[in-house]
């Protein structure tokens, strides 16, 4: 059971990557398999269960598409 | 499992403008979750600059105007004056703030007026198409410096925050960066530190805040975050430059 | 009732302060510093604020953010400096920030001179910076009404939400004449509209920018609007002698005063003879020049200044009589100068 669960607003990612860049875990992606209104590939998490619910990831993303919640 | 980074209630839900990557966004939702953590929302009124965050007044959730370009010291400052117990903040960028307003934010951080300076210093101007700002760097290749600014041609960069720190009436400036998330926790404290010199009353407070603009630098989101820290910092050093 | 001799500059501050002005912003410019002066000495005491700013631009910018807390508020300057303040007016004119602007002119182009004049007439009333707005443009003719207009102007700018000037010649500022003090207004209108923090309510928002098209249409719908309804109501003229007259002189300002003198010598001589003075040089008041046209032969409109109301007389009377110019800059036309030019027109005329 993970620690920490990201939920995201997926049609506000405009793909910058800040996230996945300064993740510790390591465990954000860009979904290649879709594109969202704005026409950018948008963030996923690719192992959910490694999210410790640290918030870097919302600390750090420019467009608030990120919640973070933890144990 | 409890919440523990959501949207603060300082902003609406309308979505940034901003080019992916730029930090314009993440420097927005640190002024507001300070006004949220300090209770102030109510009680803020906030000036937009002419440049990338003029729209800012569709984003901060609190009392809002839209300044003339440069000008927004000098509308703060009629607020504060006629409104001294209110949060009076303008979020200005370095073509504003630092050349066509340059008298403005000179005179009222003399004065010592009792109002929070948010500067956002990228080195370009952004929403006209990136040309060179007055803190444009030696060498930075802008589309009015096509062949990199020269200090023969175009003079050297201002240094904003040593400049105000040097007025008697600056009670609190300070230069950070949200290049990193250590870094934008610091942005986030100084920014606190600068609400809470204002509500005790102790005179003009400046954050200036190197931010990235990778569409005017020609650089994908994480290379402008590298370029900043490489060629930004030691040029703009980080730091409080007066406390009182 | 008793009488306070009083100089002009100090007549409109104090009027201003009898309105309700909390708070003046402005710059030191001669012929129109007493008025800052004033304020300097008396607003401190009232707890109101002065504040001398580094510059017009800054000057004018603080009158917005003052504006916008709701409090009525001001700044006067003369030419050079109102010239640098018309950034900050087409910005409260498109925000309808209600503001008083006082311009106690000059003479031009560039640094002219410090002698009264009328000059500014086209930059005061054709809005004078970017975009299509108009401001109300009010013209004192002596030192009662230099304080009665900066009362009147005051409702006005908040009835309207509009920024109003006060153009008064740098004579008018300087001069001393016996006036009555009026009693201090104490009823002011709420405003919903201003910035002064959301508490209880949703965020106010004051803004110049409309990037949507049609919105930018809309917007300048609504002042065109606002700017019709001021012209029907507020266009103010003052008539001497008109309705059998042959002849009429126009002048505004001070300038009204020596030519009334210049209109008695004239009748005195069987010349019929009147004179408008318009009261509002925006909104121009035409009907007082549309219904004078059905029966003179000729204006003649006198101005200190190259000829700029002139233009305006002759769009209101849109060609059915001759407009003629008298008028000086840097010297102030006496009354027997404009005698003579009556005296001119009546000869040409057949009048004598």
């Amino acid at each position: 059971m993970a620690k920490g669960r990201v939920t995201f607003r997926t049609e506000r990612c405009k793909a910058c990557e800040l996230c996945v860049r300064f993740c510790p875990q390591q465990i954000l992606s860009l979904n290649k398999t879709m594109i969202n209104p704005l026409g950018y590939h948008p963030i996923a998490v690719v192992r959910e269960e490694a999210c410790n619910g640290c918030g870097i990831c919302a600390l750090m993303c420019p467009d608030l598409v990120i919640t973070v919640e933890r144990e | 499992m409890k919440v523990v980074a959501q949207r603060p209630e300082s902003l609406t839900d309308a979505p940034f403008h901003y080019c992916p990557g730029c930090t314009h966004g993440i420097i927005h939702r640190l002024v507001a979750e300070c006004l949220d953590e300090l209770n102030l929302r109510e009680q803020a009124i906030g000036i937009c600059p002419v440049g990338c965050a003029v729209l800012a007044y569709d984003y901060f959730n609190c009392d809002m105007l839209e300044a003339a370009h440069g000008r927004a010291p000098a509308i703060a400052t009629g607020i504060k004056r006629l409104l001294p117990d209110r949060l009076v903040f303008t979020y200005q960028g370095d073509g504003d703030l630092a050349s066509i307003g340059m008298g403005e934010i000179v005179h009222a951080s003399g004065r010592g007026e009792n109002i929070t300076v948010i500067f956002v210093n990228n080195a370009i101007y952004g929403m006209t198409g990136g040309q060179m700002a007055p803190t444009t760097l030696l060498g930075q290749v802008t589309t009015t410096s096509p062949y990199g600014r020269t200090a023969e041609q175009a003079g050297y960069p201002l240094k904003m925050a040593e400049l105000l720190a040097q007025n008697q009436g600056a009670a609190y400036i300070c230069r950070t960066a949200v290049n990193n998330p250590a870094n934008v926790m610091r942005t986030k404290k100084a920014i606190k530190k600068a609400f809470q010199t204002q509500m005790q009353a102790k005179g003009f407070s400046m954050v200036e805040i190197l931010s990235t603009c990778p569409t005017n630098w020609g650089l994908s989101p994480l290379e402008a975050l590298e370029w900043l820290e490489k060629n930004m910092i030691p040029y703009y050093p980080l730091g409080e430059f007066k406390v009182s | 009732m008793t009488k306070v001799l009083m100089k002009g500059n100090e007549a409109l501050a104090e009027g201003a302060l009898l309105a309700g002005c909390r708070a003046f912003f402005g710059y030191p410019i001669t012929p129109s510093s007493e008025i800052a002066e004033y304020m300097a000495r008396k607003m401190p005491k009232m707890g109101r604020t002065f504040l001398q700013a580094e510059s017009e631009l800054a000057a004018i910018n603080m009158v917005y953010g003052a504006a916008a807390t709701g409090n009525r508020v001001m700044t006067a300057s003369s030419g050079p400096g109102i010239s640098l303040k018309q950034e900050g007016i087409s910005f409260l004119a498109e925000a309808e920030l209600p503001s008083l602007i006082v311009n106690i002119s000059r003479g031009g182009p560039g640094l002219g001179g410090i002698q009264p004049a009328q000059s500014d007439y086209f930059q005061a009333t054709r809005g004078g910076g970017h975009g299509d707005y108009h401001i109300i443009v009010l013209a004192p003719s002596g030192v009662q009404e230099m304080m009665d207009f900066a009362m009147q102007g005051f409702d006005l700018a908040d009835h309207y939400r509009i920024p109003v000037m006060i153009m008064a010649e740098g004579t008018l500022g300087q001069m001393m004449e016996p006036i009555i003090v009026r009693e201090p207004v104490t009823d002011l209108p709420p405003k919903p509209w201003a910035t002064t923090g959301c508490k209880g309510r949703k965020p106010n928002i004051i803004n110049t920018l409309h990037l949507s098209p049609e919105f930018l249409e809309e917007r300048n719908l609504h002042l065109q609007h606002k700017y019709k309804l001021i012209q029907e109501r507020e266009a103010k003229a003052e008539t001497f002698m008109v309705e059998d007259a042959d002849l009429v002189v126009a002048a505004f300002g001070l300038m009204s005063r020596i030519a009334k003198r210049a209109v008695m010598d004239a009748r005195q001589k069987g010349i019929k003879v009147g004179l408008i003075r318009p009261v509002t040089l925006w909104p121009f008041p035409e009907k007082a020049f549309q219904e004078a046209a059905e029966h003179v032969s000729k204006f003649l409109s006198v101005e200190i200044s190259m000829g700029q109301m002139v233009e305006d007389i002759r769009l209101a009377v849109n060609g059915r009589v001759p407009v003629e110019f008298y008028g000086r800059i840097g010297l102030i036309p006496n009354p027997e100068e404009i005698t003579r030019q009556i005296m001119k027109i009546a000869q040409q005329e057949g009048w004598v």
